[in-house]
């Protein structure tokens, strides 16, 4: 039985709008154990930024307690949840988030930045190795803007990586890519999943549900289906399939 | 946090934005080095004139004769003649704050020397002139204390006089130059000094033994004025006093009555001229120090907006571990760069601006050594404190919110 890295005990997260108060999750429980590729889903309203945000201790619940790899989150500063974020976990967003004019080992040696317990050259080093693993070794020195879509993507997946987190948080990291591009992406998702990585996805698509090993739904602050997926279809397979891009 | 690992952040978001930050390190770089021209231009113009006030003597004293003049009153011939060679010995004797002193007396005329002539005058002063003016005998020598007992007729000259009585360029010494028919041996010639800041020859001189000047060439009794130098220039008013206070007993002058000579130091000129410099170098450094100020509210300016431009670089640097402090950091050695950059770069621009207005203009400059420690200080200082701002608005971004701006 593998360890459980993601642990959520009847979340709730209440904003307050004006005189309103915003249920935005009305108790959330499930766990998730490493190794998993579990895709979340909901319609927009449905609560799901709310609770990636509160995934990547972006945010704390207002009730519940949630543990991540064993560490609760709830109670931590907010230089505090830095940290934690920084050693254990890595995202990768809808829209890269690159640093603009910057190579792309400089981008994924950027989490390492901030942490002082890695040397330069170590650093370097790993950084590379994190670009070679997701297909990237022989650009290492492009920067941000001379790179497509799909291989920004990569270098986005490679610096969530670089500090080998005990979850990599994608958000829609598959939306602003063509279909042929997104698979691409969903391979090296299932590659990654294969490596025994924890990956948790964010999105409205439910193709993608296909690909999971795990689908939660969400509807209104609540989740409203865990079912696991016995039947993962092959990313590479789909692709495969696709007809080519005349562009490339 | 590891320092370097900021530092080296910082400079790389700056190396992405090299005009823009090139663009702000302007108002620092045309602040600091116009304070530092401001100021050696200010400084320079003070030093030229406290070196010619020195070059004259600072601790120079002037005793002349007459009180202090009333508005219309016209002065009695007399009142003119109240200085006595008595005066000079007794003040020789007895002022102890005093270093030299000399008499003085002008007779003007033609000077003629074969078949050269030249308008000019001789000064009849005692030894201790040469010192007091600072003058430097350059051929020859001074006359002696027994050319003075003997009212010899001798006289040093300046080389002006040189150039003028001897333009064939024969050596000066030993030879005979008249003033008034009486003939006068040259046995020594002054160092050249130039022209003073007034715009006087100081080497149109010819200086004689003061009893020489009064019984052959004046036959007079009396001295047009007294030059002494005090022992320095702090002393100048001690012995000012100490110089009233015998000559007071010497004219035999009860208590309530009014001088009747007149004491004037070098140092009352020299602090007023300093007073004005000190008044412009104020100034100039008034409007480089706001320019200064203006180049700090321009990295303000900058960094705010960049701020807001790169709102959601910070929210991905929160969200893969950046603590609001290394956000701050960031921001504050980007401001703190750009400052010291454009304050290096100033401090070059203002020691040669400083140069070119030397060398162009021939300007007297000194760049004050304070000036570059205090512009340069002060810009360090604006980038913290005009970078903060800016930087406490990014380390207080909220990554969600950051993240998702647009």
């Amino acid at each position: 039985m593998s360890k459980t890295v993601i642990e959520l005990q009847g979340i709730k997260r209440e904003f307050i709008v004006g005189e309103e108060t915003v249920h935005a999750l009305r108790g959330v429980s499930f766990s998730i154990k490493e190794g998993e590729f579990v895709t979340i889903m909901g319609s927009s309203g449905s609560g799901k930024s709310t609770l990636l945000n509160i995934l990547g201790c972006l945010d704390t619940p207002t009730a519940g307690e949630y543990l991540l790899d064993g560490i609760p989150v709830r109670k931590m500063t907010k230089n505090k949840r830095a940290v934690l974020r920084n050693r254990k976990i890595g995202f990768v967003f809808q829209n890269y988030n690159l640093l603009p004019k910057t190579t792309a080992i400089e981008n994924v040696e950027l989490p390492l930045m901030y942490n002082s317990d890695v040397s330069a050259a170590e650093r370097r080093e790993r950084a590379i190795a994190s670009l070679k693993a997701v297909g990237l070794g022989d650009r290492l020195e492009h920067k941000s803007n001379q790179m497509s879509g799909g291989q920004m993507q990569r270098v986005a997946i490679a610096r969530a990586l670089v500090n080998n987190p005990a979850v990599i948080l994608a958000d829609e990291a598959t939306g602003n890519l063509d279909t042929r591009t997104s698979f691409e992406i969903l391979v090296l998702f299932q590659k990654l999943h294969a490596e025994g990585r924890t990956i948790i996805f964010v999105t409205h698509n439910p193709d993608i549900a296909s690909y999971s090993s795990r689908n939660i739904r969400l509807m209104d602050g609540h989740v409203v289906e865990d079912t696991e997926n016995r039947n993962i279809l092959s990313a590479e397979k789909t692709l495969a399939g696709l007809p080519l891009n005349e562009d490339e | 946090m590891n320092g370097t690992n900021l530092f080296k952040i910082a400079l790389r978001a700056l190396a992405n934005n090299k005009m823009r930050a090139f663009l702000t390190m302007l108002g620092i770089i045309i602040g600091v080095a116009s304070v530092i021209t401001m100021i050696a231009i200010g400084q320079g113009a003070k030093k030229s004139i406290q070196d010619e006030i020195s070059g004259m003597g600072s601790n120079m004293i002037m005793i002349h004769p007459g009180g202090e003049r009333r508005g219309g009153v016209r002065l009695d011939a007399s009142e003119m003649q109240t200085l006595k060679v008595a005066d000079y010995e007794a003040l020789r004797e007895e002022c102890i704050f005093l270093t030299g002193i000399s008499p003085n007396v002008t007779a003007s005329g033609q000077l003629i020397c074969g078949n050269n002539n030249y308008p000019s005058s001789v000064s009849g002063v005692g030894t201790d002139y040469i010192d007091i003016r600072q003058l430097n005998i350059g051929k020859g020598e001074m006359f002696s204390e027994t050319d003075i007992r003997k009212s010899a007729k001798v006289c040093v000259i300046g080389q002006t006089i040189v150039d003028n009585l001897f333009p064939d360029g024969t050596n000066p010494i030993g030879k005979i130059i008249r003033l008034n028919q009486v003939p006068l041996k040259v046995v020594g010639v002054l160092e050249a000094k130039g022209y003073n800041s007034m715009g006087m020859d100081q080497d149109d001189i010819v200086i004689a033994p003061y009893t020489t000047v009064m019984k052959r060439l004046l036959a007079i009794t009396y001295l047009e004025g007294i030059f002494a130098s005090a022992v320095s220039e702090d002393m100048t008013e001690y012995a000012i006093d100490e110089i009233t206070e015998v000559l007071r007993k010497q004219h035999k002058l009860k208590d309530g009555e009014d001088n009747d000579f007149e004491i004037r130091s070098q140092q009352e000129l020299s602090n007023m001229l300093n007073t004005t410099t000190d008044l412009l170098t104020t100034l100039l450094a008034c409007i480089a120090g706001i320019s200064l100020l203006v180049g700090g509210i321009g990295i303000m300016n900058i960094m705010y907006v960049s701020v807001t431009e790169r709102t959601r670089e910070i929210g991905l640097r929160m969200s893969v571990g950046a603590r609001s402090v290394d956000i701050l950091a960031q921001f504050l050695i980007e401001a703190v760069l750009i400052s010291i950059t454009g304050g290096v770069i100033g401090v070059l621009g203002g020691c040669g601006a400083s140069l070119a207005v030397k060398w162009l203009a021939h300007w007297p400059v000194y760049i004050q050594p304070w000036s570059v420690v205090l512009s340069f200080a002060v810009c360090t200082v604006t980038g913290v404190f005009f970078g903060w701002y800016p930087a406490k608005k990014a380390a207080d971004l909220d990554p969600i919110d950051a993240l998702r701006y647009e």
